[in-house]
Parts: structure tokens; C-alpha cells; sequence
């Protein structure tokens, strides 16, 4: 079983669409929505959901103001600046800087602090036409994201194992921080879909610096490579001087938003479209990659 | 006195950072704006810190000061250490091991959360805390030396992306006129961090099924924080009528729509904004306008 992570560093280059056209030809995979904080994937893939989960976020903290005697003595400690004298003079947390480090709530002498994890997070288990897909929605402004990704490709691997798929494929999120970190950690091959901006190129360079320290192989694709040449030449340099393989450059296609338009991959709706045929040889280059390896 | 903004989106790649610049532009008076326009003191700070765009707009301006941001990590000293392990107990984020027969104790510095809590829970003075370096709040400065872009970027590997965005909110110096937060893409907490205590938040959404999804996760944020918001579409025409109806049967405002054009995107490829077509320049006008009369 091997897994791969599409990435991308700048947010909508086309990962998604790229994942579903991927998703609806692989055959023998489990698709995982490592995006939780903007999941898309299932827009694409129709799914139905089997099974669903809480995931337990991260402690938010809370003052009993009954017990509380305003020593003030966890609003020193706090590290986060959650804790403030409101208007009538008593302590309070502030739920989206409160980190859940339940600091204050041991300190706190009268006993007045207490913490509950957030079940503002479910996951779920699919089918679609065209595989198992693992999936999240996380509640508005969590934390943890990192962690709820962990867990995604825990289960996405463990049906691979049961239902001896040959692939599982991560939609990952943008980005290089924890998000990005859980999503390419241990993968087996990057997939980065880059744009020729300048946004593009300098995100692409920061995530291939964050691929490299974890010396899992890259690959890449430059979707709508035609919005700026000259740009598009010089990431293919950049590439190539990286030892980066470019699978293929996708064109600025009006086919692609139709295809997010009436919620199907690309390659199903328009299978014999160039960028669809594009798709399929990736698909191919990425399965043979493999067994070159091997 | 001063206020702030912050450009926000859910989904990536819509068009925050095309808005944050062409913003500043219109209301630092540096832009074309085709009209008679009163410049203000304006500031913009990028707290998409995992990938800080803004600078790529701005050739002239030339970096003033680069600092360096720290996390503390706990070190522990095992001279002192009982290894009873009250710090593990204390430790939410499972970052210390600690295993008495082996007398063996490690910190991982990555799941660390610089909260001090292992700090209180050590009775015996065995932890002491180091600087980890997360990534830099950079400073950049005009040709008159005045400050008008602040950027976090976080240090490759670092998942401290949340805390790099507070260090940089606190960085921004600002006695009046207006900060602009260019924020990260995603609705959890380093969106939270950026749009926290802000006056308005902008919306950037693109007319598609992912962006009416991943804009409606932000709503529902911006909702429960009580913080007043207007949408603008990007890419208006490309896609299909759902975030208009969404916007439209929950009554939001509407800023300004940018038609899709393919010139423009060029324009955006190429960081020089200076060739922004005039249709999608009196669009920021526009946007530009409606921010200033909210305060």
C-alpha cells in the first residue's frame, strides 16, 4: 500500500479538482480529506456517509465566577493572554486565545476553574463511486487541526489494510504549518500542484523546502500554465534544478470550475477533455514511479 | 486612535491578498484610483504566516528589521530530577517523556506549547526554559522610512503558525488611521488569532461550490464572534448563483463583486499591480469606500 499527499503551499491552485480527477480513476484506493479546516473533497466525490465520529478537540477553560475570589493568579500565568477583568470586574477566558494547557485551572487555589474539550469536530467514513473516503468537518475556529489530520490517515490506512487497497490519496491543506506538517508526515510521494504567480512560485519554493527536510520524494504539476509563461518557464527550471519531476502542466481550464460546478471529477464528467487525458497519464506516471521503485 | 480590518476567505487562492494590496493602495493614495481620493495612515500586516505574499506587491519597500520570534522550551536538568513525573502529568500536549528506571527524560520541542505548565509543575527546579527559534516578524519601510508592511513568517517545520501570528499582531505599531490583516486561508485558530478584536473582517469568496462551502464556515464564525463583516466576490461570472442566494436569504452584505478576468490574472501572476485594469481598479475603490464609512 502506498500513500500520497497532494500539496500545494498557496490555497487554490487546484488541489482538490486535481484529487478528484485522480480519486475517480485510481480504482484500488481510500481517499482522505486532510483539508479539515476548508474540506472540499466530498463536493466532488458525492459521498455517503457510513460511519461518523467526534473528535475531541482541544480543553477550553472556564471560571466559576462563584468560586472565583479575583486573586488574579491565572491571569499572570496564562501565556496566551486568555484571561481578563471584563467590565463588572471579573475574571474571564476568552474561548479562542484559551490554548487548553489547563494551567489555570490547576493553579487556581479556590478550585473556580474547570475544562471541557470541544465535540464541535466529527469525521466521517464514506463510500463513493469510486472508493472509500475518510472525511472531517471541523467545528468553525478549532484547534488541533494537526491532530484531527493524524487521526484521518489513521483510519484511511487501516481500510486500505482491511480492503487491500493498492493507494491511499491525500487532499492535504495549503499552507507548511501543523496542517501541512501531519498531512505529508511518513507519505510515501508528494504530489505539489503549483500556479505560475508569483505567490505561486514563492509558496512552492517554501513547500518543497518543508518536503525536502522530511525527505519523502517529490513530484510536481503547474496548473493553468498558461496564465503566464515566462513564470511557468521559470518554476520548470527550478524544478529541474531541484531534482523535482513535473508530471505535467494543466492549462487555465473553464472545464475544471465546470466540473466543481455540477460537483463531479473532471474526468468523469469530461473524460475526454486534454486536461482529463493529462490527468489519467499523471495517474500513470505516479502508479509506475512506484513499481520502478520496487 | 485606530482601526483595523482583516481579509479573511476559508478557502485558499480566492483573493485575499489581491484585496489586502489593492486596498492599500486605494487608501494609502498609491493607488490609480481615477478619482480625487484622500490618502490615510495606512498599515498592512500578513499574518498568512505559513505563506506571507503581501512583500511579493511591494518591490520598493525595503525590509527595516527583521526579528527573530522564540518559543520558550523546557529544558530539564537531570541533576535535579526526581523523575516523578509531575511534569508529564502537567503537560497537556504530551511533549515530555519522562521514564524513571531508565532515569531517561526528553522534551519534543514540537509539540510543545510554550504554555510554562511543567514549569509550575516542577517542585524540584529541574526545568528551566530555552529559546526555540518559530520563524521572524519582518519590517519593511517606504523611501521616507516610514513602516507600512509588517510580515510574520514562520520558519520552515514549525508548527507554531498560531503563536507567529499573535508575536506579529503585537509588532504592529499603529497610533492612527488603519491596519490591514491579510489573513491565512482555513477557518480554525490561526484565522481566529488574525481576526481577533479586529472592527470588520472582509470576506473574499469565489463564486464556486467550494467557495460558497468554505465561506459559510467563516460566517458561521464571524457570527459567534460578534464581528461585523461584508463579502466580496472574486472571480464574479466564472462560477454559478449559489453564494448569491446564500448571501441574499441570510442577508449579508455584499462589498463589491470583481469580474473574472483573465487579464487581471495575469496582472496578479506578474505581482505588479500597477497594470491592474481600470474595471477591477474601481472595484477596490469601491470596497475601499464602503470600509471607510463603516467607521
Amino acid at each position: 500500500m502506498k500513500e500520497i499527499t497532494i500539496i500545494s503551499g498557496k490555497g487554490g491552485t487546484g488541489k482538490t479538482s486535481i484529487t478528484g480527477a485522480i480519486a475517480s480513476i485510481a480504482k484500488s484506493a481510500v481517499f482522505c480529506d486532510n483539508d479539515v479546516d476548508a474540506a472540499n473533497l466530498h463536493l466532488v466525490l458525492s459521498p455517503e456517509i457510513k460511519q461518523k465520529h467526534v473528535f475531541y478537540g482541544a480543553y477550553v477553560a472556564k471560571i466559576n465566577l462563584e468560586s472565583c475570589t479575583q486573586c488574579g493568579l491565572c491571569e499572570t500565568h496564562c501565556r496566551f493572554d486568555a484571561i481578563d477583568l471584563n467590565d463588572s470586574g471579573n475574571y474571564v477566558i476568552n474561548p479562542y486565545q484559551c490554548e487548553g494547557c489547563r494551567l489555570c485551572e490547576r493553579i487556581c487555589p479556590e478550585e473556580a476553574i474547570t475544562s471541557e474539550r470541544s465535540d464541535n469536530n466529527q469525521w466521517y467514513i464514506s463510500d463513493t463511486l469510486y472508493g472509500p473516503l475518510v472525511h472531517a468537518r471541523m467545528g468553525p475556529g478549532e484547534e488541533n487541526s494537526g491532530k484531527l489530520v493524524t487521526e484521518l490517515r489513521k483510519q484511511a490506512r487501516a481500510i486500505a489494510r482491511d480492503q487491500q487497497k493498492e493507494f491511499i490519496i491525500n487532499d492535504g491543506p495549503p499552507g507548511i504549518g501543523c496542517a501541512a506538517i501531519s498531512s505529508v508526515t511518513g507519505t510515501d510521494m508528494v504530489v505539489i500542484v503549483t500556479e505560475p504567480t508569483k505567490s505561486g512560485y514563492h509558496d512552492l519554493i517554501r513547500v518543497i523546502d518543508l518536503v525536502k527536510s522530511f525527505k519523502i520524494p517529490a513530484c510536481a504539476i503547474i496548473n493553468k500554465h498558461d496564465l503566464h509563461n515566462d513564470l511557468t518557464e521559470e518554476i520548470v527550471q527550478y524544478l529541474s534544478h531541484h531534482n523535482i519531476p513535473l508530471l505535467a502542466k494543466l492549462p487555465f481550464e473553464e472545464k475544471m470550475v465546470e466540473a466543481a460546478i455540477q460537483g463531479e471529477p473532471i474526468n468523469s464528467l469530461f473524460p475526454e477533455c486534454d486536461p482529463a487525458k493529462t490527468i489519467a497519464t499523471v495517474w500513470n506516471q505516479i502508479k509506475s514511479s512506484f513499481t520502478t521503485d520496487n | 486612535m485606530h482601526h483595523s480590518i482583516a481579509i479573511a476567505s476559508g478557502k485558499g487562492g480566492t483573493g485575499k491578498t489581491t484585496i489586502a494590496v489593492g486596498l492599500y493602495n486605494v487608501l494609502s493614495g498609491k493607488g490609480k484610483t481615477g478619482k480625487k481620493n484622500e490618502a490615510i495612515d495606512v498599515v498592512l500586516a500578513d499574518c498568512d504566516v505559513e505563506e506571507p505574499n503581501d512583500k511579493l506587491f511591494f518591490d520598493h519597500l525595503e525590509l527595516k528589521n527583521a526579528i527573530e520570534i522564540s518559543k520558550k522550551v523546557p529544558v530539564i536538568s537531570k541533576s535535579n530530577c526526581t523523575y516523578c513525573r509531575k511534569c508529564v502529568e502537567y503537560c497537556e500536549f504530551n511533549a515530555i517523556v519522562v521514564l524513571p528506571p531508565a532515569e531517561y527524560t526528553a522534551v519534543n520541542n514540537d509539540l510543545c506549547h510554550s504554555c510554562g505548565a511543567c514549569l509550575v509543575a516542577c517542585e524540584y527546579d529541574a526545568i528551566t526554559e530555552v529559546d526555540e527559534h518559530i520563524g521572524h516578524v519582518n519590517t519593511f519601510a517606504d523611501s521616507n522610512g516610514k513602516i507600512t508592511l509588517n510580515e510574520g513568517r514562520l520558519k520552515i517545520g514549525s508548527t507554531m503558525q498560531t503563536m507567529l501570528i499573535r508575536e506579529t499582531k503585537k509588532r504592529v505599531k499603529q497610533t492612527d488611521g488603519l491596519i490591514i490583516f491579510d489573513a491565512p486561508p482555513g477557518s480554525s485558530c490561526p484565522v481566529v488569532e488574525t481576526i481577533a478584536d479586529t472592527d470588520y473582517v472582509i470576506l473574499v469568496a469565489e463564486p464556486t461550490p467550494f467557495g460558497l462551502h468554505d465561506m459559510t464556515l467563516m460566517v458561521e464564525i464571524l457570527q459567534e464572534m460578534e464581528i461585523p463583516f461584508g463579502i466580496v466576490i472574486n472571480k464574479a461570472g466564472l462560477g454559478d448563483k449559489s453564494i448569491y442566494e446564500y448571501i441574499q436569504k441570510n442577508k449579508l452584505t455584499l462589498l463589491a463583486e470583481i469580474p473574472f478576468s483573465r487579464e487581471f490574472a495575469q496582472v496578479y501572476a506578474s505581482g505588479d499591480m500597477r497594470k491592474t485594469p481600470p474595471i477591477i481598479q474601481n472595484t477596490f475603490n469601491q470596497v475601499a469606500e464602503k470600509i471607510m464609512n463603516q467607521f
